[in-house]
């Protein structure tokens, strides 16, 4: 592999705390130098090897982006999305690692599938890493061989979609997790409240007709997880709430996080942009769980990120074909791409419209979501780091058209929108993932 | 600490909704949202003159025009009122119902009603159980769809016929209708209002017209965020309260089909909002008493209610026809042929 040079870039590393012009050389899929503009003690050609140079005059360059959260539909359901095409969407997001969800077919439970996932066969533009199964199938009975998933590869355990739901297992889940090192993901919905729902529960799904979600799914169940976990204290169990989407679940991770607790949370765009109200007439593309809340949710979802009780932000990219989205509302499939708009809608209103600074919100883009799933050496560009580089114009503004996205899917709400910050390179341990106009 | 977030939250600007792009045809009727109060007196003002008109005379204003019924849901009333309706101006019909076509083979909505347009439809009436479906199909075709009631969303035609009824007892003559029409009328609905798109287009649509909506029924069938849905809507438990409170009092059935789980004791329902001849004299001896069918007769309302002097419940059946008239009309006469001349 040839080294890379790139010059002439402004550099945010928060987790170096730099935030400054430097030049960096990116050697054997590693980061080997970072230097003030025109120090880099490479010289092309004179230090033994050959390198490329890119020109990020009026650029950003960060560590390349992280997803806790995406789901890649790999194997088994490959019209939907593969790993090559999740992954390349993820490298013109600019992202350098996503999270695989487990709920795939078969349900990823096995050190075998983990392993598949990311084999080589299986031509990722950027690194994979498997989140496996809580327990068998994700039935929410018998725990998976935590150890043995962990060394084929994966990152933290979750049943996902599949909540799980009796206190005994999830107590289990979090020790036996806890012990190894991982943490255990929950996306928090008592599915014994959301039978038949399809939205959220309020004014707006009485009006259009449709079952709706109360809240209390959510924060019931988060409430549970946070005492399980208090219980757990001297294992030092970890949970992470998976798209937080209620002010009464984030309060309970606030306040779990005053008490020392190992709580994490992520939010994702459409839970801090979006309403119920984004629903219309029975938009699928606005259909997902945890469903778009109220006004006053999603409000507390901004505040939440603002006031650093957010660790992350993750997309819960689910793509899902034309056809199974053009059905009725209540019989859609749930869930919204994400991967290539999360960037430009995070900068688009979190930076400029709410002023958060750059650096903290691609903090909550890489070195928070490195930290969370413990995926060492990721999330900067420190000297010895994985040379995972997202080099982009922060201040370019660019439409979205889902129909020239590297997704398979298009099922997306946010057609048409306007997106800051392009992306022009992306690189994946020191390959180039993504180049900008090279569609 | 509270406060200020409170205060920073206050002054976030955030996207706004969508705009609807629906209807994406100017004869659909999805919602009674979709109408103005001009297009409802017109509406009304068609029901009477096509109810007038010379029967040979009417079956040429659609001649061998194709409409479609589309029913995913059983109808006595809704579906042969619209039948008669399109073939009393002519119009060639054709029923698909779900139990007797490919959708039980799994053909989606989408290719259903494209290959209704295919088959030469112009306009397509649905019954549906799913909330929203009439516009996913409107989308799908961009023909003309007249919503016959969909899953616990609304039922437009219903409400239009309702209100002919209303304005045949409390304002004779009274077509065209402004905002002031009904000022002063109170419309209990009393019943299965979460269930209901009867209750739904009506609670949309009378208050347009100055009406007062009283929603009366249990917490479990009446959600206190129902009178979020529009403005004029009020929620009274108390039926008798209610009831003395109205000119026009509309019962509901209690849907079994979409209870979901739900259980509700009966026997308490019908002690609280039965609508017996008792509580009628008593409390409301003027009121009209309508009912969108169907009835069952000894639970929300008695038989000798039903059968009452005071029950417009066979009028609403027969304004079903005139207004279904207008509305398959409007979907397939172009406004500006549709005028008086006709």
């Amino acid at each position: 592999m040839k080294a890379l040079v790139i010059r002439g870039g402004h550099l945010i590393d928060p987790a170096a705390g730099i935030d400054a012009p430097k030049d960096i050389l990116l050697k054997e899929g590693r980061v080997a130098e970072v230097a003030a503009p025109g120090k880099l003690k490479v010289t092309n050609g004179h230090n033994g090897f050959e390198a490329d140079t890119i020109d990020a005059t009026g650029l950003v360059l960060a560590p390349g982006l992280i997803d806790i959260h995406v789901h890649l539909r790999e194997p088994g359901q490959g019209y939907k999305e593969t790993i090559a095409t999740g992954t390349a969407a993820a490298a013109a997001g600019g992202f350098t690692s996503v999270a695989a969800m487990p709920n795939t077919k078969p349900v990823n439970d096995s050190p075998e599938i983990t392993r598949w996932m990311q084999a080589p066969e299986r031509e990722a533009a950027v690194r994979v890493f498997p989140i496996a199964a809580a327990t068998r199938g994700s039935k929410g009975e018998a725990l998976n061989d935590y150890a043995a998933l962990k060394s084929a590869g994966a990152v933290a355990i979750t049943d996902d979609g599949a909540p799980i739901l009796k206190d005994g297992t999830m107590r289990e889940a979090l020790a036996a997790a806890a012990r190894v090192g991982l943490s255990v993901i929950q996306h928090a919905e008592d599915t014994r409240l959301t039978q038949g729902c399809s939205m959220n529960l309020g004014p707006a799904s009485f009006k259009l007709g449709l079952r709706g979600m109360p809240p209390e799914a959510e924060s019931s169940l988060v409430e549970r997880d946070i005492r399980l976990v208090a219980e757990l204290r001297d294992a030092r169990a970890h949970l992470h709430v998976a798209h937080t989407s209620t002010a009464s679940a984030v309060a309970a991770v606030r306040q779990a996080r005053r008490n020392g607790l190992r709580v994490t949370c992520e939010v994702a765009p459409h839970h801090f942009l979006l309403t119920e109200e984004h629903v219309g007439f029975y938009n699928t593309h606005a259909k997902m769980n945890p469903p778009l809340r109220s006004a006053a949710d999603r409000d507390a979802m901004i505040e939440a990120i603002l006031d650093g009780v957010v660790d992350a932000i993750a997309t819960d990219h689910a793509p899902h074909a034309t056809h199974e989205k053009e059905v009725e509302f209540e019989n859609a499939p749930n869930g919204i791409t994400g991967l290539e708009t999360a960037l430009g809608l995070a900068l688009r209103w979190l930076h400029k419209e709410w002023k958060m600074p750059l650096g903290r919100v691609l903090s909550l883009m890489s070195a928070q979501p490195a930290a969370l799933l413990g995926l060492k050496n990721r999330g900067t560009l420190t000297a010895g780091s994985f040379a995972d580089v997202v080099i982009f114009d922060s201040a370019a503004e660019w439409v979205y058209h889902a129909s020239s996205g590297k997704s398979k899917s298009r099922n997306t709400p946010f057609e048409g929108w306007t997106m800051q910050g392009k992306v022009r390179w992306t690189i994946s341990e020191g390959r180039i993932a993504y180049v900008a106009g090279n569609a | 600490m509270n406060t200020t977030a409170t205060t920073v939250r206050r002054q976030l600007h955030t996207p706004p909704p969508p705009l609807s792009p629906f209807p994406y045809h100017p004869g659909s009727l999805l919602s009674v949202q979709d109408l103005s109060l001009e297009e409802v007196g017109g509406l009304l003002a068609r029901a009477t003159a096509l109810e007038c008109e010379d029967p040979l005379a009417r079956n040429c204003i659609l001649a061998k025009r194709r409409v479609a019924l589309l029913f995913y849901e059983s109808s006595t009333r809704t579906r042969t009122s619209f039948e008669l309706a399109a073939k009393a101006l002519g119009a060639d019909t054709t029923l698909v119902s779900s139990l007797s076509s490919s959708i039980e083979k799994g053909e989606s909505l989408k290719d259903t009603g494209l290959t209704l347009r295919a088959l030469g439809a112009e306009a397509i009436i649905l019954r549906h159980n799913s909330s929203g479906a009439p516009w996913l199909l409107e989308a799908a075709t961009h023909l003309p769809v007249l919503n016959a009631g969909d899953g616990m969303h609304e039922h437009p035609t219903q409400a239009l016929l309702d209100l002919r009824t209303i304005l045949a007892h409390l304002r004779p003559g009274v077509e065209a209708v402004t905002s002031e029409t009904l000022a002063g009328v109170t419309v209990s609905i009393v019943g299965d209002i979460l269930h209901s798109r009867v209750a739904r287009s009506n609670m949309l649509l009378l208050p347009r017209l100055g009406a007062r909506v009283l929603l009366c029924g249990p917490k479990e069938l009446l959600p206190d965020t129902a009178t979020r849905t529009g403005p004029g809507i009020e929620i009274e438990r108390d039926f008798e309260g209610a009831l003395r409170q109205s000119q026009i009092v509309m019962m509901l059935r209690i849907q079994a089909e979409r209870l979901a789980g739900l259980q509700l004791d009966l026997e308490d329902y019908q002690a609280s909002y039965q609508l017996t001849g008792q509580r009628l004299a008593a409390q409301a001896p003027s009121a009209v008493v309508l009912h969108p069918g169907p009835i069952i007769r000894g639970l929300e309302v008695t038989a000798g209610v039903a059968d009452g002097p005071q029950s417009a419940i066979l009028e609403q059946v027969r304004n079903g026809v005139a207004i279904r008239m207008a509305v398959v009309e409007r979907a397939l006469v172009a406004p500006q042929a549709n005028g008086d001349s006709l």
